[in-house]
């Protein structure tokens, strides 16, 4: 679906149902360079089952135009816009990676929209190997095969796509690189997560069910970090999934549909 | 600092398979099955509306299959493959895929001969017209685009004439027509060359040659680049147009980079149904184990054949990307740098007859016909593989009477040569053959 937000072309998959502002609203938000892509394997369900899906593109990213955001502050307050833009009240927020520090940011500016927050892969800082960030800031592509090989655990070097056919590693290398100058999406992507000092004021001051899914073979954001962040977020959740990299949504696509179809059930129902 | 994932020799033998999650079972078990228990109602409604990934019936996938999809995927550089019952089955696959009815295809001239007859004469039932191109001839291929033209399709080295088809810059005009580009890669594996890396956009080979190296099995596979933007025009509805088969899904829109696969297997598969045995899946899978191996010796045993045959008396001319004097060596060096294969094509002086006479008189060469196995073959182009062909169709694609086709096997060099001898000195005495 295409909408404006603050006057920009902006598009998110609604998972393959027809947007429907009356329907609870969930909003899924992609890491790094990424897209609402990386999303299909979680989106698709929830919206055949009653709820209205918005997985999104940052501006920049993936079929949105615009400018990527500079920093995670401008992300979070630009997802509460979203809300606006598509004439609801309310959202429950899903991030894997970046897009944590985003939905955290976003339920701390906005906390009477927000009603759950997920965290996949997840940390309190994000701070960038300094090389890497610089490989993305000139569009080396090495970035990509870096963030690759450090975003996948072993389904990911090996294989085993939960759909068969794919091939995890190129997959995420063909969405980073989706757009030709990665220096602007990865590049600023990375830079802001690395500036980003606020996560772990923002989780403080969360309060309402969130979810944290973790992976243990998580070499972005390591599994004890993704732990030091549940523990400031008051009454968080917590799940590891074993045997699992940071990109789990993909990675074990069905334990994570699981564990977010449980918590989603619990907090955030569908109205009778 | 530099990325550890894995190299080839390593993908080769481990890609798409960890024994953890098979019962420790270090080799790829045969899952000789057909169909997988749902969960429950929700799970098998999320696995028919593609909302969650798995196996359902193996007509669309079967565990076996998907490691080696996802092997030839890792080794091709893509991002999403499907395995077929045959070489053939995947082609037709990804044209029913790309082209609708009134629909158009630039192709290159210089095909496996099956090929040829499904772009000539078979597609054409389904409304689906193709031009043919040589593929030397690099404007040719941007002069037949039509408004209607969905893809560019060719043999990077062609079969059997071994003249090859510019890829690079054939990727450059298919990406100013907004058309992809696809690569029937049989000949060369991922080994020689990997064309996603050239501009393709599409791979398929028949896994039943080199990959396979066995000759056991029949395997095709559709390899996916994830290259290519089919919302860029609209001239691809099925990719981006609402698909009533699963509630207006959008390929594009919600797979990106792996939405040609997605679309070849969920309606190609599902409604055509050529799926690959697992039995078979799993001889491939055997063979590329030891891809980069042969591959090595496959060339340089070739090496020493255009050697051997470029100086043999009863040799009239000898076509190999490596030979002196061929037109394309440069191109070949430049996108094929460890070797240009092992097919070669040889005139035989005294014509068909004499061709004949060779063929029949070698022992250890096998006259059949296929390529690509581990063992030497032959055979005579104009009298087997491109024999429904009339005069004019086989001089345009590049055939002659008295070229005999030579796919150079893993056996002792010496061992060819001598065997070869023999032919050659049969070949010099007159014999009776049949002249149609
Ligand atoms: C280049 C090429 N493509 C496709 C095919 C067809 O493959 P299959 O025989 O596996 O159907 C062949 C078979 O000889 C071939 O040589």
């Amino acid at each position: 679906m295409r909408f404006k937000v603050r006057g920009i072309d902006t598009f998110a998959s609604t998972g393959g149902r027809p947007f429907d502002k009356n329907k609870p609203l969930m909003i899924f938000v992609h890491g790094s360079g990424l897209s609402h892509m990386v999303w299909v394997l979680q989106t698709r369900y929830f919206a055949f089952r009653g709820y209205s899906i918005l997985a999104i593109d940052l501006p920049g990213h993936g079929l949105s135009s615009g400018e990527s955001l500079k920093t995670i502050e401008e992300m979070g307050d630009w997802v509460g816009d979203v809300i606006d833009a598509v004439g609801c009240k309310e959202a429950s927020l899903v991030g894997h990676s970046q897009g944590c520090l985003v939905t955290m940011e976003c339920a701390k500016q906005h906390p009477e929209k927000i009603k759950t927050l997920t965290l996949m892969g997840g940390a309190g800082a994000i701070p960038l190997n300094p090389e890497l960030l610089e490989l993305a800031e000139t569009s080396n592509t090495k970035a990509v095969d870096l963030m690759m090989d450090w975003a996948h655990g072993p389904a990911g070097h090996f294989g085993g796509h939960p759909v068969p056919g794919l091939y995890h590693l190129n997959v995420g290398s063909m969405l980073v690189q989706e757009k030709k100058e990665i220096k602007d999406t990865l590049g600023v992507d990375f830079r802001a997560c690395d500036n980003y000092k606020n996560g772990f004021e923002a989780a403080k001051k969360l309060d309402l069910p969130t979810l944290c899914i973790l992976g243990d073979a998580d070499k972005m954001c390591p599994l004890k970090e993704g732990k030091k962040l549940a523990d400031h977020i008051k009454g968080s959740e917590v799940h590891v999934i074993n045997n699992c990299g940071h990109m789990m949504l993909l990675e074990e696509a069905d334990q994570t549909l699981e564990i977010l179809k449980s918590f989603i059930g619990k907090h955030y129902p569908l109205k009778k | 600092m530099d990325p550890k994932t894995y190299k080839f020799d390593t993908l080769s033998l481990h890609a798409g398979y960890q024994p953890s999650k098979n019962a420790g079972s270090r080799q790829v078990p045969i899952y000789q099955t057909t169909s997988y228990m749902f969960d429950d109602v929700d799970h098998a409604a999320a696995l028919f509306n593609l909302e969650r990934g798995g196996h359902i019936y193996s007509r669309m996938s079967n565990p076996t299959v998907q490691v080696l999809e996802e092997r030839v995927c890792a080794l091709e550089g893509g991002t999403a493959a499907l395995a077929t019952a045959s070489g053939m089955s995947a082609i037709f696959l990804t044209i029913m895929t790309l082209c609708n009815a009134g629909d158009h295809m630039v192709v290159s001239s210089q095909l496996y001969g099956g090929t040829v007859n499904l772009f000539r004469l078979t597609l054409p039932k389904f409304g689906i017209k193709t031009t043919f191109v040589k593929p030397r001839d690099t404007e040719g291929f941007k002069k037949a685009i039509q408004p209607n033209t969905k893809g560019i399709f060719g043999e990077l080295v062609g079969n059997p004439g071994n003249e090859l088809m510019n890829m690079p810059e054939v990727s450059k005009i298919a990406k100013d027509a907004g058309i992809p580009l696809i690569i029937d890669s049989t000949y060369q594996t991922p080994y020689l060359c990997r064309p996603f890396e050239h501009g393709a956009d599409l791979v398929v080979h028949s896994l039943t040659k080199w990959m396979s190296g066995n000759g056991s099995s029949m395997a095709g596979i559709l390899v996916e680049g994830g290259t290519f933007n089919w919302m860029q025009n609209d001239k691809f509805p099925n990719m981006t147009e609402p698909y009533e088969g699963y509630h207006g899904l959008s390929f594009a829109e919600e797979f990106g980079p792996t939405a040609f696969t997605m679309m070849a297997r969920a309606e190609g598969m599902r409604d055509m149904g050529p799926c690959l045995a697992p039995q078979n899946a799993w001889n491939i899978l055997h063979g590329i184990e030891t891809l980069s191996l042969r591959m090595e010796k496959h060339c340089s045993n070739a090496l020493k054949m255009v050697e051997y045959l470029s100086n043999h008396e009863s040799v009239a001319w000898v076509s190999h990307a490596s030979a002196p004097g061929h037109p394309d060596k440069e191109l070949a060096e430049k996108i094929l740098p460890k070797g240009t294969g092992s097919m070669i094509a040889f005139g035989i002086k005294g014509g068909k007859e004499a061709g004949a006479a060779f063929i029949d008189n070698v022992k250890l060469a096998s006259h059949l016909a296929n390529v690509g196995d581990a063992r030497t073959l032959v055979i005579h182009p104009a009298s087997a593989t491109h024999s429904q062909m009339d005069e004019a169709t086989l001089k345009f694609a590049g055939l002659s009477h008295d070229m005999i086709r030579l796919s150079v096997g893993l056996e002792d060099f010496e061992d060819i040569v001598n065997d070869f001898e023999n032919g050659f000195r049969a070949a010099k005495k007159p014999r009776l053959v049949a002249n149609k």
